[in-house]
């Protein structure tokens, strides 16, 4: 008799909730079918339609010299990778409600497994699948004639390939912490819908997903800079596009200085909600 | 004040002895204004199947949840196999297994799943895992079942999964939270058998129940605990005896004169005639007071045909002690008025 327990240190318990949250993502065939669909429904029905618009508008443009004048669609495919990220991200931690609710959360919380664990398996099973669907999008983007890594080399592409899941695990993992830390504070699903719903709508509209926001107010415009959304967006940019650019008539320019300013950004913004989140699953109480 | 201690005062052979796994210090507890928890003292004994006897809103979740470190403990002392709830909360998790009042299986993974990820919560080896499930698996009779998603078991299924994936850390301590709830009668006792098992098998378990026939064939000692307090605490036998109110039903030839020496019994209470024969109640050990009513009768020359003897039963103990049935359930009918009166 006799509670023996193994000599495995404890710092690997955030894979055990990540092994059950990937169970589950592979086993609701509609679920997962459908939050792989839907960014390439996006691409198709909304990126295809706006383009045609747009690339008649800024046909009449004509940038300076050496720099690319890039499609709609291709401007718009960082928008929809990162579009995407964003809604699975803030949905990710709706698991924790449901778990909480029917109880599941009971066994775990009576676990010797520390809290931040839990956060930390739902964040990196919530980053998988955004990882997952990013690559589905390019590939999708890619057919339909978005002009990603166009004139890279194959080195140069799996660079910015990895480039860009650096920005979209780092940006995905810091709106994770957020929908874990609301989930686990709220009491129903519905009540999280709606702080969801309320947070995405602006998120997703003062950024530069759609259009440039060079043109926007003031105020919009300071919205936009200290938007996760607009960091993540740059980074894809660069990565995808290259460091000039010109669309819907107006100049892109990243420098490298930007784009790390723009990761530190995420990087602060991930760290933050982490610290949040940490917090809020230590105080939450669950019987 | 925390009620009497039957066990002691009643039956000085059934005195425990063993070392306390359990130990409870003044626990009280408070939502907001409310205190559902009022100074509870109580131990349990290595090996014991020990009982939280009373109605739903008596306090005994909010107990237990504070035993097995769900909710932080405000005031008192909680110590479980030798280990502070306030200060070593990982150590009393890592004695102790628990089986939930709600079902809390995800209905999507598969019998196997729910060991594996209970296994890895607790950073059992994998080998160990492994070997443990299937284990348990046999011990719960769920080998069978090994792939299916909890959501095709049925409701006994459900909770032999539950009571094995409590036992997956070969707890010292298992905790149950009315662990037959919402089960038919065959079930229910099928599931008393699987605990007895694992009992004999060593592991001390506490449960909470409002149901009494549960109480009373599962446990060695119960607690009755109302209102946030503990009434009393006794093996099921010493609190039935302890009401000293065991019923008697006697026929003779003359039943006249049969009350009239009932009548001049001391002990004797509450003489009724019934079409056939006559009921009464003692007020002391009816086992032990039998054959001196026997012996009064026939020595005023009446024959004695037919006798019968019932000890109370843990409604009528719980009866006594609460003033009332229980709340919410009223599962169990019974009788007018009974034990209230004295």
């Amino acid at each position: 008799m006799g509670g023996r327990t193994g000599a495995i240190p404890m710092n690997v318990g955030f894979a055990t909730v990540y092994w059950r949250d990937m169970l589950r993502f592979f086993r609701f065939k509609t679920l997962l079918v459908s939050s792989l669909v839907q960014p390439a429904l996006w691409m198709a029905f909304f990126g295809v339609a706006m383009s045609s618009n747009f690339d008649r508008l800024s046909a009449r443009f004509t940038p300076g010299a050496g720099i690319e004048q890039i499609g709609y669609l291709t401007f718009m495919g960082a928008g929809v990778i990162a579009m995407t990220t964003l809604f699975t991200s803030l949905f990710g931690g709706v698991v924790i409600l449901f778990d909480k609710n029917w109880g599941l959360m009971r066994e775990i919380f009576a676990s010797p497994l520390p809290r931040t664990h839990i956060v930390l398996g739902i964040g990196l099973s919530g980053v998988t699948k955004a990882w997952i669907q990013s690559i589905i999008i390019m590939v999708f983007g890619l057919i339909l004639g978005v002009r990603f890594f166009s004139g890279y080399t194959g080195v140069e592409t799996a660079i910015a390939v990895l480039g860009i899941l650096a920005f979209v695990g780092t940006f995905a993992l810091g709106f994770l912490f957020l929908s874990a830390t609301i989930a686990v504070s709220m009491e129903s699903p519905e009540g999280l819908q709606g702080i969801i719903t309320l947070l995405t709508l602006p998120i997703f509209f003062t950024s530069n997903a759609l259009y440039p926001t060079t043109a926007f107010p003031p105020f919009l415009q300071a919205l936009a800079v200290a938007n996760p959304l607009t960091h993540l967006i740059n980074g894809i940019r660069y990565f995808a596009i290259g460091s000039s650019f010109s669309a819907i008539g107006i100049e892109f320019v990243y420098t490298p200085q930007i784009i790390l300013a723009s990761y530190l950004v995420l990087l602060g913004f991930c760290v933050g909600m982490f610290l949040l989140s940490r917090w809020a699953f230590n105080r939450a109480v669950v019987t | 004040m925390t009620g009497q201690d039957l066990s002691l005062t009643l039956l000085p052979q059934e005195t425990h002895m063993g070392d306390a796994i359990i130990e409870v210090r003044n626990l009280s507890h408070a939502y907001g204004d409310v205190l559902a928890v009022d100074t509870i003292r109580f131990s349990v004994d290595r090996g014991e199947i020990f009982a939280f006897l009373g109605p739903n809103g008596a306090g005994k979740s909010t107990v237990i949840n504070v035993l097995i470190t769900l909710l932080a403990i405000q005031a008192g002392e909680v110590r479980i196999a030798g280990h502070d709830v306030r200060t070593a909360p990982d150590m009393v998790r890592r004695s102790i297994g628990i089986v939930f009042q709600e079902v809390t299986l995800d209905r999507d993974m598969t019998v196997w799943e729910i060991l594996e990820f209970h296994g890895r919560l607790y950073n059992l080896p994998r080998q160990e895992r492994r070997r443990r499930i299937d284990e348990l698996l046999g011990l719960v009779e769920l080998e069978e079942k090994r792939d299916a998603r909890t959501k095709e078991l049925s409701g006994g299924m459900k909770r032999r999964l539950e009571i094995a994936r409590g036992l997956m850390t070969r707890p010292q301590v298992l905790f149950l939270d009315e662990p037959t709830i919402g089960l038919d009668p065959q079930t229910r006792i099928r599931m008393w058998e699987y605990l007895r098992e694992v009992n004999r098998a060593g592991t001390t378990i506490f449960l909470t129940t409002h149901y009494m026939d549960e109480a009373d064939h599962l446990s060695n000692r119960i607690s009755i605990i109302d209102h946030g307090r503990i009434i009393v605490t006794g093996t099921p036998l010493a609190l039935k005896n302890g009401l000293g109110e065991d019923v008697m039903y006697v026929e003779t030839s003359d039943t006249a004169g049969t009350e009239d020496v009932l009548g001049s019994l001391a002990y004797v209470r509450d003489v009724r005639q019934k079409r056939n024969g006559t009921v009464f109640t003692v007020t002391e050990d009816g086992t032990r007071v039998l054959p001196a009513i026997m012996d009064a009768i026939r020595s005023r020359g009446i024959a004695v045909t037919a006798v019968n003897l019932k000890k109370p039963s843990m409604d009528d103990v719980f009866v006594h002690y609460t003033g009332r049935d229980l709340r919410d359930e009223g599962a169990q009918k019974w009788g007018a008025g009974r034990g209230r009166s004295r």
